[in-house]
This record gives C-alpha cells, structure tokens and sequence, in this order.
C-alpha cells in the first residue's frame, strides 16, 4: 500500500466515532511509536481519499471553519462499517513466507550459481541487523508502551526467522544434502 | 592489576578443553584463539554442546585447560595455582548465570555484599557498594527482599549487581536470559547496555539473538571451533517501518 495506511485500519479507528485526519494521525503515531516515524502527514489523507472514492467513509466539512483538507469529519458508511466486521473476523495472517529464500537457496545449490551457505550467512547478518535496530528501539520505549509491544513483535518474528536459518544452515552443511533436484551438494 | 599495553584485557591461543579418552575423546573446545578487548560486549553463540560454555567456563577459570593458553589482564590463569586463581576469580571476574544462583536464604542486599565480604570489604563499605549497585539495576526498592519475592527478570539483575561487585575487569555471562520471557530480557538487555556505555567489558555465552544483535562482535561457535565473526554495522532505523508490516 504505497503512500497510504492500511486502509482497514483506518477504518477500524473511525469506528469509534467520527474523526478529523489529525485525530487519527495522532492515534496512529501512539499505537506505532518509532515503527511510524517513517510516515509522512500526507499518507493518512491518501487513503481517507481512497476510502471516500470507495465509499466507505463519508466526509463533511464542519460549517463556518476556513476549508482545509483537516477539517474534514470523516465518518463510517454502512459499507465501510461491514468491511471493519469482515476485517475483524479475518484470520489471515501477514508476514513475508519463507518460500522465496527457500527456492533461492535449492537453485542456487542445482545451477550452482552459488553456496547456500553463502546465502545464509549473510541473509543472517541482514536479520541481525534488523533485530540489533528494533532491539534499540525497544529498549528505548517505556515500559508497557503499545508501541513497545508492536517493536517485541517484530523482534519475536526475526528471532524465529533466525533459527530458521540456522536450520537452513544445518541442511545445507551436511555433506550429501540434496538440492530439490536430488543434485547432491558438490560446491 | 595491569591490562596489557594494546587493550586486549582477555586472550586465548590455542585455548583446547578436551573430555574423554581414546575413541570416546571429545574436544569441547578446540584451539579457540579469543581476543576480547577493553569495554567491548562479545556475544558467543552456537547451538547445544558447541563447546561455548566450556570456553566461558575456561575463560574464566572455572575449569583448567587440557592446553593452550588463557590471560586476563597479564595473568595466565592456565599456570595459577588454585588459592591465586580463586583470589583472582573473586576480585577480577564478575559471573552470570542462567540460573541466577542466588542464595535463597539471603535477601537481594546480602546477596549482592557477599562477593565484597569475601574479598575483604568492611561490612559497612560492602553495604554502601551493595546500596550503590542495586540502585543501578534499578532494585533499590527491593533490597530487602529474599530472592523468592522477586521475578525472574528481577533476581538476573541482583545477579548482575552482584557480579559487579568487585569492580570486575570481565563479566562472563553464561545464558543470561535462558530462563527470562521476553519482558524480563528486555530489562537484562537495558542493564547489559548500560554496563556497555560504561565501559564494562562484557562476555556473553547465549543461545538469544537479541542479545547477539546488540553485541559489537558476534563469535558463531560449533564443534569446539570459532566458525564466523560478525561485526554488525550499518543499517538503519527507517526500515523499522516496513519490518512491522508498514510499508510508507
């Protein structure tokens, strides 16, 4: 979602009553914390635009204020108030599966275009990283901060990212593992 | 106690720890060569049976080497006969444990005097050092609770204050956080980061990657052998975003 928020999150926060733009910036900043510091102003008001060409929310202009775009009340139609409920009652889960860094490694391992291990290893390096900027990020948050909780989230995924690997690795090492085309590893 | 001339307050050549014999012989620590310098964290980490508490446990003169040696701050702890090197364990090297192992029937304060006590202290100065340091890990409201009062994350920090408690060139930490959830380790990571920014050098042995993310090296360990070395730098914190799902 280039430019904008999930619009489903938008949404959801609307539901509790009507709302200007900056209301539900400020709401947003609190919930993210330094998760959000990358949005610009801009990105809520991209997607209320989009939300209101959709007609799932509705907008009115408070009466007798100078027209500017934050003074717009957005607000819920019944459309968009069933998308929060289907919304809310979805399981889906996002996240990036592991399926692309899986198929990189078996081709990698059958043209032997490169080590797996290779992969590994700096893939590694990359996930640590990120876990070294949430970790810092988390250990700046103050204690029971929604924004801390978001930031453990994030660091329990690449944690369990990492061990991942280390199985990838465990695989790969093993002298006679096979690459998916049954080619043993000969690198 | 002098640190050598280039910074390096902790070394190994050839460091071998060796159990078994004949067929059965197990090299749990294979000619490790380790330098750590002053106020740096190194992060040690491998999977089960690597050898890594071994080298810890070697490192800090808890178990005699089968060869090679090991320093710390000029002193080879590999020729040390037993009474200098139980001197130098209590004066020099601060221990952590993932078990914390607190004395049950003393309360965080005692606890935390004891290491000073037995070096020497005056009771009154092992106090005022004990009152200084629960402070610092952020306990001083519970220096006069037993250990069995205080949560997992709590009694890892008295731990730590207590391993502070000589002044230490070189704590050792063996698993820190294995028995921590994830708040509790967020605690023990703010403390390890503190000690960091005060120049306290740090060993960690750990299975944890939030630990070896926030180290400034990281020593990948198998079978008795250092198999990488990892210097993490660079990165930055805009990509929090997209990380937590938020593309912007």
């Amino acid at each position: 979602m280039p430019g904008g928020v999930v619009q489903e999150v938008v949404l959801a926060m609307l539901a509790k009553e009507p709302s200007h733009g900056y209301e539900l910036r400020a709401r947003l900043r609190d919930a993210l914390g330094p998760v959000g510091e990358a949005m610009n102003a801009g990105q809520i008001y991209v997607t209320l635009g989009r939300l209101e060409k959709a007609a799932l929310v509705s907008a009115e202009r408070e009466p007798g204020l100078p027209d500017r775009p934050d003074r717009k009340v957005y607000a819920l139609t019944p459309a968009g108030q069933q998308r929060v409920a289907s919304w809310l009652a979805e399981v889906t889960w996002p996240g990036p599966a592991p399926v692309e860094f899986h198929l990189k490694l078996a081709a990698a391992a059958a043209g032997r275009l490169a080590d797996p291990l290779t992969i590994v290893d700096a893939q590694r390096r990359e996930l640590l990283r990120m876990l070294r900027d949430t970790q810092r990020a988390a250990m700046a948050e103050p204690d029971h901060s929604a924004a801390g909780l978001l930031l453990e989230g994030v660091a329990l995924r690449l944690q369990a990212d990492l061990r991942w690997l280390e199985a990838c690795e465990q695989y790969w090492i093993t002298p006679g593992s096979q690459s998916y085309e049954g080619i043993p590893r000969g690198l | 106690m002098n640190e050598t001339a280039n910074g390096i307050v902790l070394r190994s050549r050839g460091l071998t720890k060796t159990f078994g014999k004949g067929d059965g012989l197990v090299r749990a620590v294979d000619e490790v060569d380790l330098d750590v310098a002053t106020a740096e964290t190194v992060a040690i980490m491998g999977p089960s049976g690597c050898g890594k508490s071994t080298l810890l446990h070697l490192a800090g003169g808890l178990e005699r080497p089968s060869g090679g040696e090991v320093t710390l701050a000029g002193n080879r702890l590999d020729q040390m006969g037993e009474r200098a090197l139980a001197r130098l364990r209590r004066t020099a090297i601060g221990f952590v444990f993932q078990a914390f192992h607190l004395i049950d029937e003393l309360t965080a304060r005692e606890n935390v005097e004891l290491p000073a006590l037995l070096a020497g202290s005056s009771p009154r100065a092992a106090r005022r050092r004990a009152t200084e340091l629960l402070d610092r890990v952020g306990l001083a409201d519970r220096a006069a609770f037993l250990p069995a009062a205080l949560s997992g994350g709590q009694r890892q920090r008295v731990a730590i204050a207590r391993a502070l408690s000589n002044d230490p060139l070189v704590v050792l930490a063996d698993e820190p956080t294995g028995n921590l959830d994830s708040a509790a380790t967020l605690e023990v990571l703010r403390l390890f980061d503190d000690l960091r920014s005060t120049g306290q050098t740090l060993v960690i042995v750990t299975h944890d990657s939030r630990i070896a993310a926030t180290a400034d090296r990281l020593i990948s360990m198998r079978d008795g052998v250092f198999v990488d070395e990892t210097r993490l730098s660079g990165g930055t914190r805009g990509n929090l975003s997209a990380l937590a799902g938020l593309e912007g």
